[in-house]
């Protein structure tokens, strides 16, 4: 079988394979024609929009990133597994992702093998245009006529592996049109309302391969067909007794194609083409700066509309919010629709988990980011009074003892709730840590509130302080217990040759060089994964090593990249008091479906948040670590 | 001039035809939850900026109300959006929206 396959790779014209048309033409191409023309021209222009509003810079990172093996290598992955497997839709929901990978990866096969087929069979219509290069593989079936009688092992191989992938795309398609009617079956609680293009696109989809199989049934006596299409041939000759129906179904099949293509630039289907644009674009490192052009378009493009976002979301747990979802967000701005861009905007929690669970990887809550600087970053603020605190902060005033030590800032939030300091301060001593408070008083924001809130010049001016403060101090080791700063200081502080800890690294570190010895108790604790920690810093299990350690750690049903934010969050603007509530109602539902003793989190914020709604006591994670380290060690 | 040893403290009167409600009608309708504030202070008591720099939403509504933007402004200018006032808040306002709304109708 391989070697037939190998030795079909050569081009050979057989006998018995002749051009039922002697110029290989007939008017019913002319839709798919003008279709694929225009996408393509479509697509140029596009590409080239999105490369002239890069910054040189950016585009000059996203070139030489093309030349670098290892980013080659991800991005041949990334095209892969995403574009072409989907192992992303997969992995959360098998049947969407059967379903999605039918389309696409069929789809995309069906191409590939047809042109195959015409390189082997009828060479001399992929010579150029005028050959008809554009067509004549797609509508192959009906220009050749096969000679029965010199019909080739290869050519039947062909056969039946064209109809076996029209069968998967037909499988793909049937789901699809059952998703319309059920979502819930395929795993979605909540699509999203398709456009007038969304529509159009949808339906010429739906038609395009029931069509082409009708299509290629109609020819299969002429051109050849397998399991699938020569048996519908016998059964329409039966029924019908003429061969004049194929014309209208091949035209039928044509405009679909036409329409489909004409559709594709103002529906969700452009994600099918943008999506590879992004994929180089991501692992380039590029980021957005504005909110609708360059980087920013290419993901608003690339937007697939699933709507995957829209269950994910931890505000939809009330239904008036579903508005607010990330899909509508990159709708409205690719509607240009001002008025509405900027209410989602300001309404998100940022937690992220709608760029987690995202299959094509949109970045929105960045989007948002830069949507809110937009507006904000111009508001007047007047930070002078960091001046004197950068100037006077020299790192020649560091004690030289200071470098083994490690610095711990609290941040704003754990001053809110002392007993996560408190906490510290005695982990610090059990392990016999020599330690710096940073802001123990006086301190200064992080500076991610002010990013947050789209204010980044004002940002970065906290940010210049508390760096020439940490600076001075001489640390080389930054302990944080927020995980809001955490992820600050490690995107936009620079600190160089000083290593950023969070608390919950720390003390997997400190358990793990036996500094500290932890004692199992009896409870069962529930970890909460704070959105900044967990999704925003990518740390999961070092939190998980040391309450396993610390008590039996039970697996909340969203857990992870799919944990649910507990609606405190500094990322909302506009988002009252009451939402908030709603959320953190449903966050602690998903927690408390462990039936946990207690809830542990690692985030001041998420502590206060919980603890409010919680049903069973909630610690934070320094304090539940505190409470079981054996005595012994604590004496020394 | 002859010194008596004290002089005329300017006038503090506050005269509220003159105070302009459409712009508190404004961030009324933008942030609604400025008429919610009981002047308790627990956001100035928390402030992360009043370290540094008079700082307080409280007043800064107080001032709102009786017309003395410039006041209100020079009081939240210092605000570094650290959300702890939010957080404090026994009403629910959410502040920092608050604030920003505030700075985006009175600040020019």
């Amino acid at each position: 079988m391989i070697s037939i396959l190998i030795s079909a790779v050569q081009p050979v014209t057989p006998e018995g394979i002749i051009d039922r048309y002697p110029n290989s033409y007939n008017h019913f191409v002319l839709p798919f024609v003008i279709g694929i023309s225009f996408i393509l021209v479509y697509l140029l222009i596009g590409l080239i929009r999105v490369l002239y509003h890069l910054t040189g810079e950016d585009r000059i990172k996203l070139l030489k990133s093309l030349f670098i093996p290892k980013t080659a290598l991800k991005n041949l992955k990334d095209l892969f597994c995403d574009c072409l497997l989907h192992t992303k839709i997969w992995k959360r929901k098998p049947l969407l992702g059967y379903m999605h990978s039918a389309i696409a990866l069929g789809w995309f096969l069906l191409i590939i093998v047809g042109h195959l087929e015409v390189y082997i069979f009828a060479p001399r219509h992929l010579e150029g245009i005028t050959e008809g290069s554009l067509y004549y593989p797609i509508f192959y079936r009906f220009f050749i006529w096969i000679n029965p009688a010199h019909e080739t092992l290869r050519g039947t191989v062909f056969f039946f592996i064209m109809d076996l992938l029209l069968l998967y795309v037909l499988s793909g398609i049937g789901l699809a049109m059952f998703k319309r009617v059920r979502s819930i079956a395929l795993g979605m609680r909540h699509t999203t309302k398709p456009s007038l293009a969304d529509r159009v696109a949808l339906y010429c989809l739906w038609a395009i391969f029931p069509l082409r199989l009708l299509a290629e049934s109609f020819t299969a006596d002429l051109s050849g067909g397998s399991f699938l299409t020569k048996p519908m041939n016998w059964m329409f000759k039966a029924f019908f007794g003429n061969e004049l129906n194929f014309m209208p179904t091949w035209w039928a099949y044509s405009i679909c194609l036409g329409l489909f293509f004409l559709a594709m630039p103002f529906s969700r289907y452009m994600h099918i083409l943008t999506e590879p644009l992004l994929i180089l674009m991501r692992n380039a490192g590029l980021k957005v700066r504005k909110p609708r052009k360059g980087f920013a378009e290419a993901e608003i493009y690339a937007c697939s509309s699933c709507g995957l976002c829209i269950d994910a979301c931890p505000m939809n747990s009330q239904k008036k919010n579903l508005k607010y979802s990330s899909v509508y967000f990159i709708r409205f701005l690719r509607r240009h629709n001002n008025r509405r861009i900027n209410e989602i905007a300001d309404k998100c929690l940022m937690c992220g988990k709608c760029a987690a669970i995202c299959p094509v990887g949109v970045n929105s809550p960045e989007i948002r980011r830069v949507q809110r600087e937009t507006l904000n970053n111009s508001i007047n603020y007047d930070y002078s009074y960091l001046d004197s605190i950068a100037q006077t902060a020299k790192p020649e005033n560091a004690e030289a003892s200071a470098e083994g030590k490690v610095l711990y800032f609290a941040g704003c939030m754990s001053h809110l709730t002392p007993k996560i300091i408190k906490s510290v301060e005695s982990l610090m001593k059990a392990s016999g840590t020599e330690w710096e408070f940073l802001d123990k008083d006086k301190g200064i924001c992080c500076g991610r509130p002010q990013m947050l809130a789209g204010k980044t010049q004002a940002a970065r001016k906290a940010i210049q302080a508390n760096k020439a403060l940490i600076e001075a101090s001489g640390c080389k080791t930054l302990l944080l217990s927020c995980p809001i700063c955490l992820k600050v200081f490690k995107e936009e502080y620079g600190l160089k040759g000083i290593e950023i800890l969070h608390y919950t690294q720390f003390i997997d570190r400190l358990a793990k060089e036996g500094k500290i010895t932890l004692e199992k108790g009896t409870e069962a604790i529930v970890y909460h994964d704070p959105c900044e920690l967990g999704r925003g810093c990518g740390i999961y299990n070092e939190p998980r090593n040391v309450l396993s350690a610390v008590g039996d750690l039970k697996k909340a049903p969203k857990e992870r990249d799919e944990s649910v934010c507990c609606g405190y969050s500094l990322g909302s603007m506009t988002l009252d008091e009451k939402d908030r509530a709603k959320i953190a109602e449903h966050s602690v539902d998903n927690l408390m479906a462990a039936n946990p003793d207690c809830i542990v989190t690692a985030c001041p914020m998420c502590y206060r948040a919980i603890r409010s709604k919680s049903p069973v006591p909630v610690k934070d994670f320094a304090e539940a670590v505190v409470e079981n380290i054996k005595p012994s060690k604590t004496k020394k | 001039m002859i010194d008596f040893g004290f002089s005329v403290s300017p006038s503090s009167r506050i005269n509220l035809d003159s105070v302009d409600r459409e712009s508190f009608a404004a961030l009324a309708k933008l942030e609604p939850d400025v008429l919610k504030c009981m002047a308790c202070g627990s956001c100035s008591a928390s402030c992360t900026a009043s370290q540094f720099e008079p700082t307080s939403v409280r007043r800064a509504i107080l001032s709102l109300q009786n017309g003395q933007v410039e006041q209100a402004l020079d009081l939240l200018k210092g605000c570094m959006m650290c959300g702890k006032c939010t957080m404090v808040c026994p009403r629910g306002i959410n502040t920092r929206h608050l604030i920003i709304s505030i700075q985006k109708i009175y600040g020019k």
